[in-house]
Order: structure tokens, then C-alpha cells, then sequence
């Protein structure tokens, strides 16, 4: 049985685990051991600003994707088989659409003479054409979007195990509609937010598309640190640092959310 | 009275979620068919000419040749790679199986951007940069997490004591997976395959990093060219892009239901 699995095991081993391996290697040795590629990441302005950044835009967008993704999960839930189906191809859709063509999409509708700009211009909303991309706020509209059908399939999943008696047990208890949605049925779904709020934070931390393509420049996330430092600079013992460091984050919240709710059913979804 | 109330509200609320979701998607093609040269909506009038540009430039037709190539190399090395890989995990009650099935989906966990420039610092060592058959390799690693999870669902549903039958009856074990288990996760496999396929033309921050040359995919050509102006040339590609996608899913998903 071994013997079946290694093949595959080999792809991984070469392709994935190896480069991550050599990453840490470069990080801590250059003609010797070093930690001065860390101690810049930690004590120089840019990078500490970067992964101050990273995090908050990460944290924005998963409460953005929560507050979006919880309604048209419930729905989901509520309504009858095809309607059901209907909207969960709607969340779908977008998802088998390429990350790059939906970065194209957003700039065709933010950008100044974009389409929104002229709808909001032609109903006299606005006169002049506001500034929706090329900053944080065109970066977190499409990072959004992406990652929206990460957020609502695992919330689905969740509420389709909540049996239906129990909300009518409370109905017939005489409690209010909303009394028992909010002592009964959000409880039950907490599982789902918590694995949906897990994978969308840790996706966005290592995004590189939208940020690159939608930010203008300003928008640092901590993938273009890495990039810039390999691509522009040649830093590559600060690129691996700042991987490293990335990488570790991203394990460390897996392993503080398996504790409780394992770790098939945050990546089990996909 | 207020329950109503929450309700119309939840009904709106989903709604406007699901139309900013499909907007982006439905948005391309209109542009794609549009006649001016920047983006006007609505387009003034109808026109072909930026899916003329796409096929009459012979750096896009070599980029949609290495995609297609890459995509289709990964689908045939992925697949036996992965189905093999999940029989085995589905199978083998060794402990050592636990780990290794977590192994082979660290391509999901581990933020891509890493490994982009981690196997781009491998592949500068060992000459793959620019090449074939790095990109490849590339996109078999990123496609295998696919098809496992797809086959491992099949098996799932398959019971394995029809598989001792066969073997029962004098079958050896590859003949009797070739005849029993793997006609009835047929369409488990195909969805894996599809989705590899899918997962490889869409690559692209593996691609930033490792392509070059002549070997370069249509999305590091789509990506460099959207950071220097939005030319509507690009919108054709996505068009075409997204509509293969849907069939390709189309097809994932069709199969799957009338196995199940």
C-alpha cells in the first residue's frame, strides 16, 4: 500500500516540501548562520507595517465575508431543494472562474471611467468619478469576492446537520422567532463560522493577485514583500525570512482551530 | 410583524450578496464583444475584433499552446499519481497512511506564494526554470490535492468487499481493481482529472516565478499585461477562459451526479 501512495508522495516531497525546507535553510544561513534577515523583519518599519497590514486586511475581509456569507448560507438552508441549488451554483459560479479573470472584471468595474463610475455619474450620484481601485478599498471588494464561497459552503454544510425540531421545539416553547434563531440556531452553526473565518483569514494572508493588480502599489501585503525581494531586490535570505514567518502564522492558527474543530472539515469543503 | 420584517431583509440581503458574486463574471463577455478601444458600458456597438487580436498574435497563441500543453501533461501525470495515492490512503490501515494523506494535501494549506518561491529557488538550482517540464511538475504537485479529494470521496461510496470478491475468485489485486473499482469510481476520477485540468490552466503565481521564454502560460502574459494597461484583448481571453471552465465543471459535476 505504501509503495501505491509514493509516487505522489514523491511529487510532494520534491515539489513542495524540499523548496519550503531550502526556504527556511536560506533564511537563517548565508555564509554562516544568521538571524539578521529575521531581525530585520521584526525591527525594520516596512516589514513589521507589511504584516500589520496583511493582518488587518485579512481580518476585514473575513468579518466582510462573514457578514455577507451568513445570510445567503441561511438562506441556503431555509428555502426549498431548488432554490437551494440555485443559489449555492450562484456561490459557486465565481469560484471556477480564474483569480486573474475576476481581478480583470474588478478593474473594468471600479477603475475611474470604470462601470460603475459612469452609472453612478449618468444617475447624477456623483460628479466626479470616485476613487474605488488602485487602493485598499479595491483590494478588499475583490479579495472578497474570491473568497466568499470559502466562507458560505462551510457554514451550508454546518447548518444543513441542525435538525429543523429544534427551532420549532423553541417556536412551540413560545420563544420568538429571533429569540430562538439567536439562543438556538447561531450556537449550533458557531462550528461553521469558525471553520469558514479560518480558511478565508488564512487565504488572505497569503494573497498576492488582487492586492498586486488592484492596489496600486500602496496596498503592501506580505506576498509582494516576497515577491519584491526576489523579483526587484535579489534579497532572497529576507524573502525566505519573511515566507517563514508567513508560514509559521498559518500553521500556528490551524493548529490553535484544530483544537476545536478538526482540521478535515476546514479543508474538506474544497 | 418584525419576523416578516427579517425576513424581506434577509431575502434583499442575499440578493445583493449574490449579485456583486456574479456580476464580475457576467460583466467580461459584454466588454469582450464591445468595438471600442476603452472600456464604455453600454458597449457602443458589437464587434469581434479583440477576439481577431487574440488569435492573430502569435505570443498569445504560443502562451494558449504552453497552457494547454501544461494543463493537459498535468491531468495525465496527476491522475494515476493521485488515484493510486487515494486507493492506497482508503485501504492501508497503517498509521503512517494519516500522515502522508495529510502530506499530500499540504499544497492546500501552505500559502501559494511560498511555494512559488521556494520551488523557484529549487528550480534555479537545478536548471528547471523557463522549461516544460518545470511547469509541469509544478502543476502536477498543485493538481494531486484534487484529484485525491475527489477519488477518496468515489471510494467512499464503494464497498471494498466487492473488491475481495474478485479476489476470491482468483482475480490478483491489480486485476481486480482494474475491473471492479475502478469502473464504479470512474466518475470520480474524471471530476479529479477535470479538476487538475482546471487547477493547471489557471495557475498563475507558480507561473510569475518559474516561466520564461517561450514557456509561458497565458496567465503570466494576462497578468503582465493587465499591470501595464487594460487591454480589451484580455477580456476575449478571460471570456474564453471562463467559458471552458463552466463546461469543463459542467461536465465534473454532470458525471458525478448520475454516478451517485
Amino acid at each position: 500500500m505504501l509503495a501505491l501512495a509514493s509516487p505522489a508522495l514523491l511529487v510532494i516531497l520534491l515539489l513542495i516540501v524540499l523548496p519550503v525546507g531550502w526556504l527556511a535553510w536560506q533564511s537563517i544561513y548565508h555564509d554562516g548562520f544568521t538571524l539578521e534577515n529575521y531581525r530585520r523583519v521584526f525591527t525594520e518599519d516596512i516589514y513589521w507595517r507589511s504584516f500589520a497590514l496583511t493582518f488587518e486586511i485579512s481580518l476585514a475581509v473575513t468579518v466582510i465575508a462573514l457578514l455577507l456569507g451568513y445570510p445567503v448560507a441561511y438562506l441556503a438552508n431555509a428555502l426549498p431543494k431548488g432554490w437551494s441549488i440555485l443559489i449555492l451554483s450562484l456561490v459557486v459560479l465565481p469560484f471556477w472562474t480564474s483569480v486573474l479573470v475576476r481581478a480583470y472584471a474588478w478593474l473594468a468595474l471600479l477603475q475611474r471611467t470604470g462601470v460603475i463610475n459612469q452609472l453612478l455619474r449618468y444617475l447624477e450620484v456623483t460628479s466626479e468619478p470616485l476613487a474605488l481601485v488602485h487602493n485598499t478599498f479595491g483590494t478588499v471588494v475583490a479579495t472578497v469576492h474570491i473568497l466568499l464561497p470559502f466562507m458560505v459552503l462551510p457554514l451550508y454544510a454546518t447548518m444543513q446537520k441542525i435538525p429543523g425540531d429544534l427551532m420549532q421545539a423553541g417556536a412551540s416553547l413560545g420563544a420568538s422567532p429571533s429569540l430562538t434563531f439567536f439562543r438556538v440556531f447561531l450556537p449550533l452553526s458557531l462550528p461553521g463560522v469558525l471553520a469558514g473565518c479560518t480558511m478565508v483569514f488564512v487565504l488572505c494572508l497569503g494573497f498576492y493577485i488582487t492586492p498586486e493588480l488592484l492596489g496600486g502599489g500602496r496596498t503592501v501585503m506580505v506576498s509582494m514583500l516576497v515577491s519584491r525581494n526576489v523579483e526587484l531586490y535579489n534579497q532572497f535570505g529576507a524573502a525566505s525570512a519573511v515566507a517563514v514567518v508567513l508560514l509559521l502564522s498559518v500553521l500556528a492558527i490551524f493548529f490553535v482551530v484544530s483544537r476545536f474543530i478538526s482540521l478535515d472539515r476546514i479543508l474538506g469543503q474544497k | 410583524m418584525r419576523a416578516s420584517a427579517a425576513r424581506i431583509a434577509l431575502y434583499v440581503v442575499s440578493a445583493l450578496v449574490l449579485v456583486y458574486l456574479i456580476l464580475p463574471v457576467l460583466i467580461i463577455a459584454p466588454i469582450s464583444f464591445s468595438s471600442a478601444r476603452f472600456l464604455t458600458f453600454p458597449p457602443p456597438s458589437f464587434s469581434l475584433r479583440w477576439y481577431q487580436q487574440y488569435f492573430a498574435n502569435s505570443a498569445w497563441m504560443q502562451a494558449t499552446r504552453v497552457t494547454l500543453t501544461v494543463a493537459l501533461l498535468t491531468v495525465v501525470i496527476a491522475t494515476p499519481l493521485g488515484v493510486s495515492a487515494a486507493y492506497a490512503i482508503s485501504q492501508s490501515k497503517l498509521r503512517i497512511m494519516r500522515v502522508i494523506h495529510m502530506a499530500l494535501l499540504l499544497p492546500l494549506v501552505v500559502p501559494i506564494i511560498i511555494t512559488a518561491v521556494g520551488i523557484f529557488f529549487v528550480y534555479a538550482k537545478v536548471g528547471l526554470v523557463a522549461t516544460l517540464p518545470g511547469l509541469v511538475l509544478a502543476n502536477v504537485m498543485l493538481g494531486l490535492p484534487y484529484v485525491i479529494i475527489s477519488v477518496l470521496a468515489g471510494l467512499q461510496s464503494f464497498d471494498p468487499a466487492q473488491e475481495m470478491v474478485a479476489r476470491s475468485l482468483g482475480m490478483n489485486r491489480l486485476r481486480s481493481f482494474f475491473a471492479v473499482t475502478l469502473p464504479q469510481i470512474k466518475s470520480s476520477v474524471v471530476a479529479g482529472g477535470i479538476f487538475a485540468f482546471i487547477s493547471a490552466m489557471d495557475e498563475t503565481i507558480v507561473a510569475l516565478f518559474i516561466s520564461g521564454g517561450q514557456y509561458q502560460p497565458l496567465t503570466k502574459r494576462m497578468f503582465t499585461a493587465l499591470r501595464d494597461e487594460i487591454d480589451p484583448t484580455i477580456a476575449a481571453i478571460s471570456t474564453l477562459m471562463t467559458a471552458a471552465s463552466f463546461v469543463l465543471v459542467l461536465l465534473a459535476t454532470g458525471r458525478r451526479r448520475r454516478n451517485a
